[in-house]
Protein backbone atom coordinates (compact mmCIF):
# COMPACT_ATOMS: atom_id res chain seq x y z
CA UNK A 1 0.00 0.00 0.00
CA UNK A 2 2.90 2.57 1.06
CA UNK A 3 4.84 1.24 -2.24
CA UNK A 4 1.41 2.41 -4.33
CA UNK A 5 1.01 5.63 -2.94
CA UNK A 6 5.35 6.33 -3.18
CA UNK A 7 4.99 6.14 -7.20
CA UNK A 8 3.37 8.75 -9.42
CA UNK A 9 0.11 8.41 -9.59
CA UNK A 10 -1.85 7.42 -12.71
CA UNK A 11 -4.20 9.86 -14.28
CA UNK A 12 -7.48 7.73 -13.34
CA UNK A 13 -6.43 7.99 -9.65
CA UNK A 14 -5.58 11.69 -9.39
CA UNK A 15 -8.12 12.88 -11.69
CA UNK A 16 -11.30 11.56 -10.00
CA UNK A 17 -9.90 12.36 -6.09
CA UNK A 18 -9.40 15.68 -7.54
CA UNK A 19 -13.16 15.56 -8.95
CA UNK A 20 -14.37 15.02 -5.54
CA UNK A 21 -12.76 18.12 -4.11
CA UNK A 22 -15.83 19.96 -5.87
CA UNK A 23 -18.39 18.13 -3.93
CA UNK A 24 -16.55 17.82 -0.71
CA UNK A 25 -15.83 21.91 -0.06
CA UNK A 26 -19.75 22.09 -0.98
CA UNK A 27 -20.64 19.58 1.09
CA UNK A 28 -18.13 20.83 4.24
CA UNK A 29 -19.05 24.26 4.08
CA UNK A 30 -20.56 25.35 0.75
CA UNK A 31 -17.40 26.24 -0.92
CA UNK A 32 -16.71 26.46 -4.44
CA UNK A 33 -12.98 25.27 -5.00
CA UNK A 34 -10.82 27.80 -6.68
CA UNK A 35 -7.19 28.86 -5.55
CA UNK A 36 -6.67 32.05 -7.81
CA UNK A 37 -8.96 33.94 -5.70
CA UNK A 38 -6.86 33.22 -2.56
CA UNK A 39 -3.78 35.69 -4.44
CA UNK A 40 -6.91 38.54 -4.19
CA UNK A 41 -7.27 37.60 -0.69
CA UNK A 42 -3.69 38.27 0.01
CA UNK A 43 -3.44 41.53 -2.01
CA UNK A 44 -6.23 42.65 -0.02
CA UNK A 45 -5.01 41.54 3.46
CA UNK A 46 -1.34 43.27 3.07
CA UNK A 47 -1.43 46.00 0.34
CA UNK A 48 -5.57 47.20 -0.20
CA UNK A 49 -4.20 50.82 -0.81
CA UNK A 50 -7.75 52.31 -1.78
CA UNK A 51 -8.32 49.87 -4.21
CA UNK A 52 -12.18 49.17 -4.69
CA UNK A 53 -11.36 45.56 -5.68
CA UNK A 54 -9.23 45.05 -3.05
CA UNK A 55 -11.61 46.80 -0.46
CA UNK A 56 -13.69 43.68 0.70
CA UNK A 57 -13.81 41.63 4.05
CA UNK A 58 -11.11 39.36 3.05
CA UNK A 59 -11.92 37.84 6.49
CA UNK A 60 -15.02 36.45 5.38
CA UNK A 61 -12.44 34.17 3.02
CA UNK A 62 -9.86 32.98 5.38
CA UNK A 63 -11.27 29.59 4.58
CA UNK A 64 -9.37 29.85 1.05
CA UNK A 65 -6.52 30.84 2.73
CA UNK A 66 -6.08 27.93 5.48
CA UNK A 67 -7.41 25.16 1.98
CA UNK A 68 -3.84 27.01 0.08
CA UNK A 69 -2.11 26.43 2.99
CA UNK A 70 -2.48 22.87 2.85
CA UNK A 71 -1.94 22.52 -0.74
CA UNK A 72 1.33 23.58 0.37
CA UNK A 73 1.97 21.58 3.28
CA UNK A 74 0.49 18.78 0.66
CA UNK A 75 3.35 19.09 -1.77
CA UNK A 76 6.00 18.86 1.11
CA UNK A 77 3.82 15.66 2.21
CA UNK A 78 3.42 14.16 -1.33
CA UNK A 79 7.05 15.18 -2.50
CA UNK A 80 9.16 15.04 0.25
CA UNK A 81 7.42 12.60 2.59
CA UNK A 82 5.74 10.04 0.47
CA UNK A 83 9.16 10.35 -1.84
CA UNK A 84 9.64 11.26 -5.55
CA UNK A 85 11.40 10.07 -8.68
CA UNK A 86 14.17 11.57 -9.77
CA UNK A 87 13.00 12.74 -13.43
CA UNK A 88 9.38 13.10 -14.06
CA UNK A 89 8.22 10.55 -16.66
CA UNK A 90 7.20 12.17 -19.67
CA UNK A 91 7.01 11.46 -22.94
CA UNK A 92 10.68 10.29 -25.03
CA UNK A 93 8.79 12.81 -27.72
CA UNK A 94 8.62 15.71 -25.10
CA UNK A 95 12.60 15.04 -23.87
CA UNK A 96 13.78 14.99 -27.76
CA UNK A 97 11.88 18.16 -28.30
CA UNK A 98 12.74 20.17 -25.41
CA UNK A 99 16.64 19.16 -25.90
CA UNK A 100 16.43 20.38 -29.38
CA UNK A 101 14.31 23.35 -29.30
CA UNK A 102 15.23 24.75 -25.55
CA UNK A 103 18.69 23.15 -25.20
CA UNK A 104 17.95 21.74 -21.68
CA UNK A 105 20.11 18.74 -20.74
CA UNK A 106 18.62 18.18 -17.24
CA UNK A 107 15.43 16.68 -16.59
CA UNK A 108 15.80 16.30 -12.87
CA UNK A 109 13.15 17.69 -10.15
CA UNK A 110 9.74 19.13 -11.24
CA UNK A 111 10.93 22.02 -13.22
CA UNK A 112 14.18 22.51 -15.10
CA UNK A 113 16.87 24.00 -13.02
CA UNK A 114 18.07 25.82 -16.53
CA UNK A 115 15.50 28.05 -16.53
CA UNK A 116 14.07 28.27 -12.94
CA UNK A 117 17.44 28.22 -11.19
CA UNK A 118 17.25 31.48 -8.79
CA UNK A 119 20.53 32.75 -10.17
CA UNK A 120 18.69 33.36 -13.28
CA UNK A 121 17.42 36.26 -11.83
CA UNK A 122 21.13 37.79 -13.12
CA UNK A 123 19.84 36.93 -16.87
CA UNK A 124 16.65 37.46 -19.08
CA UNK A 125 15.45 34.18 -18.32
CA UNK A 126 14.91 34.10 -14.85
CA UNK A 127 13.15 37.65 -15.45
CA UNK A 128 11.43 34.95 -18.05
CA UNK A 129 10.38 32.46 -16.53
CA UNK A 130 10.06 33.63 -12.68
CA UNK A 131 8.76 37.18 -12.78
CA UNK A 132 6.92 37.62 -16.02
CA UNK A 133 5.12 33.92 -15.66
CA UNK A 134 4.21 34.62 -12.77
CA UNK A 135 3.16 38.10 -13.09
CA UNK A 136 1.16 36.87 -15.97
CA UNK A 137 -0.76 34.02 -14.13
CA UNK A 138 -1.39 36.41 -11.10
CA UNK A 139 -2.77 38.98 -13.71
CA UNK A 140 -4.84 36.99 -15.82
CA UNK A 141 -6.64 34.57 -13.55
CA UNK A 142 -8.11 37.54 -12.00
CA UNK A 143 -8.84 39.14 -14.64
CA UNK A 144 -10.47 35.96 -16.20
CA UNK A 145 -12.38 35.56 -12.52
CA UNK A 146 -10.89 32.03 -11.51
CA UNK A 147 -7.51 29.58 -13.36
CA UNK A 148 -7.76 25.65 -13.94
CA UNK A 149 -9.53 25.04 -10.80
CA UNK A 150 -12.23 27.69 -10.54
CA UNK A 151 -12.65 27.32 -14.48
CA UNK A 152 -11.39 24.27 -15.37
CA UNK A 153 -12.81 21.81 -12.70
CA UNK A 154 -15.57 23.63 -10.97
CA UNK A 155 -16.63 25.63 -13.45
CA UNK A 156 -17.31 23.13 -16.30
CA UNK A 157 -18.29 20.60 -13.88
CA UNK A 158 -21.47 22.74 -12.83
CA UNK A 159 -21.91 23.15 -16.97
CA UNK A 160 -20.84 27.28 -16.36
CA UNK A 161 -20.10 28.03 -20.53
CA UNK A 162 -17.93 30.90 -19.11
CA UNK A 163 -16.10 28.72 -17.85
CA UNK A 164 -15.91 26.44 -20.94
CA UNK A 165 -14.67 30.43 -22.46
CA UNK A 166 -11.99 30.77 -20.30
CA UNK A 167 -10.99 27.11 -20.48
CA UNK A 168 -10.39 27.80 -24.32
CA UNK A 169 -8.66 31.09 -23.73
CA UNK A 170 -6.13 29.04 -21.47
CA UNK A 171 -5.36 26.81 -23.91
CA UNK A 172 -5.23 28.95 -26.52
CA UNK A 173 -2.42 31.09 -24.24
CA UNK A 174 -0.32 28.08 -23.53
CA UNK A 175 -0.39 26.93 -26.82
CA UNK A 176 0.18 30.66 -28.68
CA UNK A 177 3.55 30.52 -25.94
CA UNK A 178 4.69 26.75 -26.37
CA UNK A 179 4.50 27.02 -30.41
CA UNK A 180 4.92 30.53 -31.14
CA UNK A 181 6.96 32.39 -28.52
CA UNK A 182 8.80 29.80 -27.22
CA UNK A 183 10.44 29.35 -30.83
CA UNK A 184 11.47 32.95 -30.89
CA UNK A 185 13.14 32.69 -27.35
CA UNK A 186 15.42 29.88 -28.20
CA UNK B 1 -11.02 24.98 14.57
CA UNK B 2 -13.64 25.96 12.11
CA UNK B 3 -10.85 26.21 9.69
CA UNK B 4 -9.77 22.78 9.95
CA UNK B 5 -11.68 20.95 7.78
CA UNK B 6 -10.49 23.55 4.69
CA UNK B 7 -6.74 22.37 5.84
CA UNK B 8 -7.48 18.74 5.82
CA UNK B 9 -8.74 19.45 2.14
CA UNK B 10 -6.43 21.19 1.35
CA UNK B 11 -3.66 19.29 2.21
CA UNK B 12 -5.38 16.19 0.45
CA UNK B 13 -5.55 18.31 -2.46
CA UNK B 14 -2.01 19.25 -2.48
CA UNK B 15 -0.88 15.39 -2.20
CA UNK B 16 -3.11 14.60 -4.79
CA UNK B 17 -1.84 17.51 -7.59
CA UNK B 18 1.86 16.81 -6.28
CA UNK B 19 1.50 12.60 -6.59
CA UNK B 20 0.56 13.17 -10.09
CA UNK B 21 2.57 15.13 -11.45
CA UNK B 22 0.62 18.05 -12.62
CA UNK B 23 2.74 20.76 -10.51
CA UNK B 24 5.89 19.80 -13.12
CA UNK B 25 6.58 22.12 -15.52
CA UNK B 26 7.82 18.70 -17.64
CA UNK B 27 4.44 17.22 -17.96
CA UNK B 28 2.38 20.97 -18.69
CA UNK B 29 4.80 20.94 -21.73
CA UNK B 30 3.91 17.52 -22.21
CA UNK B 31 0.52 18.82 -22.45
CA UNK B 32 0.74 21.82 -24.23
CA UNK B 33 2.70 19.58 -27.16
CA UNK B 34 -0.10 16.90 -27.25
CA UNK B 35 2.67 14.07 -26.47
CA UNK B 36 0.77 12.98 -23.15
CA UNK B 37 -2.50 11.98 -22.66
CA UNK B 38 -1.85 11.84 -18.64
CA UNK B 39 -3.16 15.81 -18.08
CA UNK B 40 -5.82 15.26 -20.30
CA UNK B 41 -6.98 12.20 -18.35
CA UNK B 42 -6.04 14.31 -15.02
CA UNK B 43 -8.41 16.92 -15.81
CA UNK B 44 -11.01 15.62 -17.70
CA UNK B 45 -11.67 12.77 -15.27
CA UNK B 46 -11.65 15.53 -12.09
CA UNK B 47 -14.69 17.13 -14.24
CA UNK B 48 -16.51 13.91 -15.04
CA UNK B 49 -16.51 13.38 -11.24
CA UNK B 50 -17.02 16.97 -10.44
CA UNK B 51 -19.96 16.89 -12.75
CA UNK B 52 -21.44 13.58 -11.62
CA UNK B 53 -21.09 14.73 -8.34
CA UNK B 54 -22.57 18.29 -8.18
CA UNK B 55 -25.52 16.94 -10.28
CA UNK B 56 -26.40 13.99 -7.29
CA UNK B 57 -26.06 17.26 -5.42
CA UNK B 58 -29.06 19.40 -7.21
CA UNK B 59 -30.98 16.58 -7.69
CA UNK B 60 -30.93 15.35 -4.35
CA UNK B 61 -30.99 18.74 -2.72
CA UNK B 62 -28.54 17.95 -0.67
CA UNK B 63 -27.14 20.39 2.41
CA UNK B 64 -24.04 20.86 4.34
CA UNK B 65 -23.02 19.19 7.07
CA UNK B 66 -24.33 21.90 9.10
CA UNK B 67 -27.91 21.78 7.20
CA UNK B 68 -27.73 24.72 4.74
CA UNK B 69 -29.01 24.14 1.78
CA UNK B 70 -26.05 24.08 -1.15
CA UNK B 71 -25.95 27.14 -3.24
CA UNK B 72 -23.59 27.23 -6.13
CA UNK B 73 -23.26 30.74 -8.09
CA UNK B 74 -23.58 31.13 -11.56
CA UNK B 75 -20.33 32.22 -13.22
CA UNK B 76 -21.04 35.86 -14.82
CA UNK B 77 -19.36 36.34 -18.25
CA UNK B 78 -17.32 39.72 -19.36
CA UNK B 79 -14.68 39.81 -21.96
CA UNK B 80 -12.06 39.73 -19.29
CA UNK B 81 -13.01 35.90 -19.24
CA UNK B 82 -11.64 35.08 -22.79
CA UNK B 83 -8.86 38.20 -22.67
CA UNK B 84 -7.68 37.34 -19.11
CA UNK B 85 -8.03 33.48 -19.73
CA UNK B 86 -5.64 33.81 -22.47
CA UNK B 87 -2.80 36.24 -20.68
CA UNK B 88 -3.23 33.54 -17.48
CA UNK B 89 -2.42 30.74 -20.34
CA UNK B 90 0.56 32.42 -21.43
CA UNK B 91 1.67 32.43 -17.94
CA UNK B 92 0.78 28.95 -17.36
CA UNK B 93 3.30 27.74 -20.40
CA UNK B 94 5.76 29.88 -19.11
CA UNK B 95 5.53 28.67 -15.37
CA UNK B 96 3.97 25.30 -16.24
CA UNK B 97 1.92 25.85 -13.21
CA UNK B 98 -1.23 27.11 -12.17
CA UNK B 99 -1.65 28.90 -8.85
CA UNK B 100 -2.44 25.55 -7.27
CA UNK B 101 0.95 24.10 -7.64
CA UNK B 102 2.72 27.02 -7.13
CA UNK B 103 1.69 26.73 -3.38
CA UNK B 104 2.43 22.75 -3.68
CA UNK B 105 5.53 23.44 -5.66
CA UNK B 106 6.17 25.67 -2.44
CA UNK B 107 6.00 22.93 -0.03
CA UNK B 108 7.92 20.56 -2.03
CA UNK B 109 10.50 23.16 -1.73
CA UNK B 110 10.96 24.87 -4.74
CA UNK B 111 12.11 27.93 -4.52
CA UNK B 112 11.78 29.53 -7.75
CA UNK B 113 8.01 29.41 -6.30
CA UNK B 114 8.80 31.51 -4.06
CA UNK B 115 9.46 34.02 -6.62
CA UNK B 116 6.86 33.17 -8.92
CA UNK B 117 3.75 33.47 -6.07
CA UNK B 118 5.21 36.75 -5.10
CA UNK B 119 5.39 37.70 -8.58
CA UNK B 120 1.45 36.24 -9.21
CA UNK B 121 0.29 38.85 -6.44
CA UNK B 122 2.20 41.99 -7.99
CA UNK B 123 0.22 40.27 -11.16
CA UNK B 124 -2.97 40.47 -8.71
CA UNK B 125 -2.86 43.57 -7.80
CA UNK B 126 -2.22 45.16 -10.78
CA UNK B 127 -4.89 44.23 -12.33
CA UNK B 128 -7.19 45.38 -9.48
CA UNK B 129 -5.56 48.56 -10.05
CA UNK B 130 -5.80 48.80 -13.73
CA UNK B 131 -9.23 47.19 -13.61
CA UNK B 132 -11.25 50.03 -14.24
CA UNK B 133 -9.49 51.16 -17.46
CA UNK B 134 -8.81 47.33 -18.73
CA UNK B 135 -11.83 45.85 -21.36
CA UNK B 136 -14.70 44.09 -19.45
Amino acid sequence: MLELLQKPWPWYVAGPLIGLTVPALLLVGNKALGISSSLRHVCAACLPAGIPFLTYNWRAEAWNLVFVLGVALGGFIGYRVLGHPAVVGISAETVRDLKAQMHLTDFSGLLPRELFALENLANWKGWFFLVLGGFLVGFGTRYAGGCTSGHAISGLSNLQWVSLVATIGFFAGGLVMTWLVYPLLF
Amino acid sequence: MKYFKYLVLGTLFGIILTKSEVISWFRIQEMFRFQAFHMYGVIGSAIAVGLISIQLIKRNRLRTIDGEPIAIVDKQYNHGVWIGGFIFGLGWAITGACPGPLFAQLGSGVGAAAVMILAALAGTWTYSALREKLPH
